[in-house]
């Protein structure tokens, strides 16, 4: 089979973004010559740099969906992290740099969501980058006036019993929800639980997988 | 349910870095959570010394902020409002 | 006075939550290296007091709201790193400009222009 690197797909299955074989642009110019001046001007290295790097690579939704699972075991560590979810999460050994995290819990009767309308602010040193819809006009614009409608379009319907509160992410907090545990889970462990956990189930646009589904 | 505190946003529409959304502006809330204090971002925007501001996590419903006919009024929105934002307020639907 | 001047309340592009959009867009792509240089500059540069995250989004939001359309995310975090560096006296204009050049003369994609 011919090789032709621009079909590849990434490990996560998306299409890799154009980089080195692709033309130059302006600001690409730009972001090379900033970074040159910066090593240049001694306020950092090309090795700071790639460990900045490889750090945000290292962060991924595994890193939340492990904390979501000890809060579904551990009653006390569930008091901790809707307490205080930036110190329960370094407790657990994340690197979680400054950031100051809120934890919001999913119940029978309310289903939380997060957004930021003004910008796109998110968990990023728990759960890695955002996805792009995430960072998206719609997403944006539309999650605080028709929640339902968009949590409709990940799959996600709610009962109209169900209270949905949308976390609009302005300022110093970032946010994760914790899912609600699926039923039929009593007896797993952590490691278990923790694959059932997803990136959406933890922004609010998605639940936790049913077991069957593991 | 206990809405202690009813806070109302300003409805100043400054040019510049502000953190407050323009569709919470003029709106009726209560305090869910108190946080801070956080050097003020329209100072920090521009490369100033910033002043230490108390940050108040601010609850509305649908209704307040959408209207009456928002179809599911009693869902809310949460956000985070500096406190030189907010001004004290009666409840939303007070007599 | 125009129509636009007499509807103008102040509401700016960025500040989008409640308006009418279309559906959420699915598509997902992985970040490139440059891009993962972008934001690893962004809080090295931070983390080191030149500028702040609100200094990083005042600039995205002056942006025309075009930007939004025209240019990739982190296209416009550059933009933004680079107008913060420059106001804080990291670098001036002439050192950014003249070093784009060589850049440029480098090589015809990002590879050969970033020296690896």
């Amino acid at each position: 089979m011919p090789h032709d690197h621009h079909d590849h797909l990434s490990p996560s299955g998306h299409p890799y973004r154009p980089d080195d074989d692709h033309p130059l642009t302006y600001w690409q110019q730009m972001e090379i010559a900033i970074r040159e001046l910066l090593i240049e001007k001694g306020v950092t290295t090309a090795a700071e740099i790639n460990a900045q790097i490889d750090a945000m690579d290292s962060r991924s939704p595994a890193n939340g969906a492990a904390v979501v699972a000890r809060a579904w075991t551990d009653p006390a560590f569930r008091d901790a992290l809707l307490a205080d979810a930036s110190v329960a999460s370094r407790d657990m050994g994340f690197d979680i740099g400054p950031m100051k995290l809120i934890a919001v819990e999913n119940t029978a009767d309310v289903h939380n969501v997060i957004v930021c309308t003004l910008c796109s602010c998110y968990p990023r040193n728990l759960l890695g980058l955002p996805p792009d819809w995430y960072k998206s006009r719609a997403y944006r614009s539309r999650t605080v006036k028709e929640p339902r409608k968009v949590l409709a379009e990940f799959g996600v319907n709610l009962p109209d019993t169900t209270t949905v509160r949308v976390h609009d992410s302005t300022a110093d907090m970032r946010y994760i929800v914790i899912p609600a545990r699926p039923a039929g889970t009593d007896d797993w462990s952590p490691d278990a639980l923790a694959r059932l956990v997803t990136r959406d189930s933890m922004i609010g646009t998605g639940i936790a997988k049913a077991p069957e589904s593991v | 349910m206990a809405k202690q505190e009813f806070i109302r946003v300003r409805r100043d529409m400054p040019p510049g870095h502000v953190r407050t959304p323009a569709y919470l502006r003029g709106k009726t809330g209560w305090i869910e959570r108190t946080l801070g204090p956080f050097p003020n971002p329209e100072q920090l925007a521009y490369g100033h010394q910033a002043q230490s501001l108390p940050l108040m996590r601010v609850r509305f419903t649908m209704a307040e902020v959408w209207g009456a006919d928002a179809p599911y009024p009693d869902d809310t929105i949460d956000a985070e409002i500096y406190a030189h934002w907010l001004e004290p307020a009666e409840p939303p639907n007070a007599p | 006075m125009t129509q636009d001047a007499q509807s103008f309340d102040g509401r700016r592009w960025h500040d989008m939550g409640g308006n009418a959009a279309g559906p959420v867009p699915t598509d997902q792509h992985d970040f490139s290296l440059w891009e993962k240089r972008v934001d690893a500059l962004m809080i090295i540069s931070s983390a080191k007091g030149h500028f702040t995250v609100d200094g990083l989004r005042r600039v995205l939001e002056d942006m025309a709201p075009e930007a939004f359309e025209t240019m990739t995310y982190y296209e416009r975090w550059i933009a933004s790193v680079n107008q913060n560096l420059i106001e804080a006296g990291v670098y001036t204009t002439a050192e950014l400009a003249h070093r784009m050049s060589e850049v440029a003369a480098r090589g015809a994609t990002y590879g050969e222009a970033s020296n690896g």
